[in-house]
């Protein structure tokens, strides 16, 4: 009878799943085994393993990876001296909250603060610096996509950092440790789990970014992202633009795989 | 040398936001002996440990090591390890990293390092857990793991914080024995911070009593016991019958409505005082042949003995451990020694209390010789 009830209360999650999760994953792996003339084929998955589909992949994922390490590097710092305030729940919210904020919004206002007469220039300007061109540069990119994913790092980095029980940290001061090699002993590895959800959080979305690179790489930066939302909407090769995902999904499970909790993730040093 | 004290704290302040946790604390540690720090929560037991292990610093006053100040030596370059209330052990590593952890920061060899932790482990009946998780070892284990980590590092002190309070009755006693056992084989010096009177009289060579950051009073378990110096240490240490009286004069206390003889003196005459008696000094006798007459009120068998409360004529309520059962409601005696009577001053500090008893107590063996 208890069983029956929970089968009840699972039929709104069970139906979303099937219509927004497995439905379409397996609509664009239907797709994608069609070629533009709308026979079926493999050529869309022999066309991904060309020269030009191949570089696209190595630059999402360097991007998606400087991304990473660079929200990783801003994260762990501010998490840390976040766990150290007195208000910290306070100074979270704060930094959360951009996060609750329309992307393209954000996105939009970058583009004015970056352009040629915007704030940035206008103070290099003033310091007698010059004016650059920022947007459309490599460095724009990784710049606002870090800024938009540094929240979700920051958030699993500052929970790790939270449940770790602070007479670990006296513990290891009195065995004689530096507050280096207590960083590097004890704080780090116990917050490793963290820092792999972050890590998660940031690396799978970033590869899959299209809007950032459109505004504010101005398509200098093409990634996958940027090549499904083209064969979708513009050459309409919507069989390509799915093989691109299949590809995204797999790679992306294969990374969620990796970096997953071990269920003994406890090793000898 | 080793008369020497290996810890000194000279008038230590401590305040946390304004508010004083220890005030103006003085004492000294030596060498390889069994100290406990005893008192109720908040009286600032645990904060003199953190001094000693240098986890926060003294607002006013020094704190001493082997003749040298170490107010501001961080914790790491203090020869003293600490046994933690919650072990705080560290869950990502086993059990043998988790000992090792202390020589690997020193960067002892390997071969040495593997030694030393086994040894270790063999110390404290732990051989063959060396790959065990943290999180498959019972409580009494991982104290055992929390202590092997401390004493791996060969400290000149050991600190222990409650350490057993986590532990179960049985396992509790148990760990006592190992613990004062484990002291004099080791031969350093132990500093165990407890709430529990038991356990500190079981175990120590030394007890600090303290309350509201004050040491109240310093001695043997014997010596805390049987003298205390005030009301609180009185009630705080074991169980005890404390009621008002007058000193008459030196060796003659009146209370309860009469007047009885004692070993207490260098008191003024007629100086109100109060009386400490335990209740297992109290013995049952018939009402004609007691020294005091008291109406039973309750009556509760421990096991071990009855606890029994009773009523005087007066008012005072008189609590007896007895082995003989009494009926509720029945009159019954009550006799004792003089020694059974322990006097207290109102307000006497431990220096007046010891100045004190070493008075009378020269001139009653000084008027026995004579």
């Amino acid at each position: 009878m208890t069983g029956r009830t929970r089968n009840f209360y699972l039929i709104p999650y069970a139906a979303w799943m099937l219509l927004f999760v497995a439905a379409p994953i397996a609509l664009i792996v239907y797709y994608s085994l069609f070629d533009i003339e709308g026979k079926f084929s493999f050529t869309n998955y022999q066309k991904f393993l060309s020269p030009i589909y191949l570089k696209m992949t190595l630059y999402s994922f360097w991007y998606a990876l400087l991304i990473t390490l660079f929200s990783l590097l801003v994260a762990y710092p501010t998490a840390y001296a976040l766990t150290r305030t007195k208000h910290k729940q306070l100074w979270l919210l704060l930094i959360v909250l951009p996060s609750w904020i329309n992307l393209l919004l954000k996105t939009y206002a970058f583009l004015g603060l970056f352009g040629t007469y915007g704030l940035t220039n206008a103070i290099l300007e003033t310091l007698g610096l010059g004016t650059h061109q920022i947007l459309f540069t490599d460095f724009s990119f990784i710049f606002v996509s870090v800024y938009i994913f540094i929240p979700f790092m920051i958030l699993p980095i500052f929970n790790a950092l939270e449940d770790m029980n602070s007479s670990l940290l006296d513990a290891s001061r009195d065995l004689g440790a530096s507050a280096w090699i207590t960083f590097r002993r004890v704080i780090f590895p116990l917050t490793l789990g963290g820092v792999k959800a972050g890590c998660q959080a940031v690396f799978i979305p970033a590869l899959s970014l299209f809007m950032i690179t459109r505004l504010i790489a101005g398509n200098r930066v093409i990634t996958l992202g940027t090549a499904i939302e083209q064969h979708f909407l513009v050459t309409q090769d919507w069989g390509m633009g799915s093989a691109i995902a299949v590809v995204l999904i797999i790679v992306m499970a294969l990374v969620m795989i990796a970096t997953g909790e071990r269920k003994r993730g406890v090793k000898d040093a | 040398m080793n008369k020497k004290p290996i810890i000194r704290f000279e008038n230590v302040t401590k305040q946390y936001d304004g508010e004083t946790i220890l005030n103006d604390v003085s004492f000294e540690i030596e060498s390889g002996k069994f100290y406990t720090l005893l008192g109720p929560s908040g009286c600032g037991k645990t904060t003199i440990l953190r001094l000693i292990a240098g986890f926060t610093e003294p607002t006013e006053g020094h704190i001493h090591f082997r003749g040298k100040v170490i107010d501001r030596i961080p914790a790491n370059e203090r020869q003293v390890n600490t046994v933690f209330q919650d072990y705080a052990l560290f869950p990502h590593l086993n059990v043998y990293e988790n000992v090792a952890f202390g020589l690997r920061v020193k960067k002892w060899k390997k071969p040495d390092i593997d030694a030393k932790v086994k040894e270790a482990l063999r110390f404290v009946n732990l051989e063959g857990y060396e790959t065990r998780a943290i999180s498959e070892m019972s409580g009494g284990q991982r104290q055992r793991v929390a202590i092997a980590r401390a004493i791996v590092n060969e400290p000149e002190v050991l600190l222990l914080d409650e350490p057993l309070s986590a532990l179960d009755l049985k396992l509790r006693t148990e760990m006592q024995y190992e613990l004062r056992e484990l002291q004099r084989r080791l031969g350093i010096t132990f500093i165990f911070v407890t709430h529990d009177q038991e356990e500190a009289l079981a175990m120590s060579d030394e007890i600090f009593v303290l309350d509201h950051g004050i040491i109240q009073q310093t001695g043997s378990p014997t010596d805390i016991y049987d003298e205390p110096i005030n009301r609180f240490v009185a009630d705080f240490i074991g169980e005890s019958n404390i009621v008002p009286g007058r000193m008459i004069r030196d060796f003659l206390v009146e209370f309860a409505g009469r007047t009885f003889e004692c070993v207490d003196g260098g008191f003024s005459s007629d100086e109100p005082v109060e009386i400490v008696i335990r209740p297992e000094d109290l013995e049952i006798t018939t009402p004609d042949r007691g020294k005091m007459k008291v109406r039973v009120d309750s009556q509760l068998f421990r096991g071990v003995h009855y606890e029994i409360i009773g009523y005087d004529e007066s008012g005072n309520e008189w609590l007896v451990h007895s082995t003989k059962r009494v009926n509720v409601g029945a009159e019954i005696g009550l006799d004792f020694d003089p020694e059974a009577i322990h006097v207290m001053r109102f307000g006497e500090t431990e220096e007046e209390f010891d100045r004190r008893l070493e008075a009378y107590e020269s001139s009653e063996s000084g008027g026995a010789s004579t």
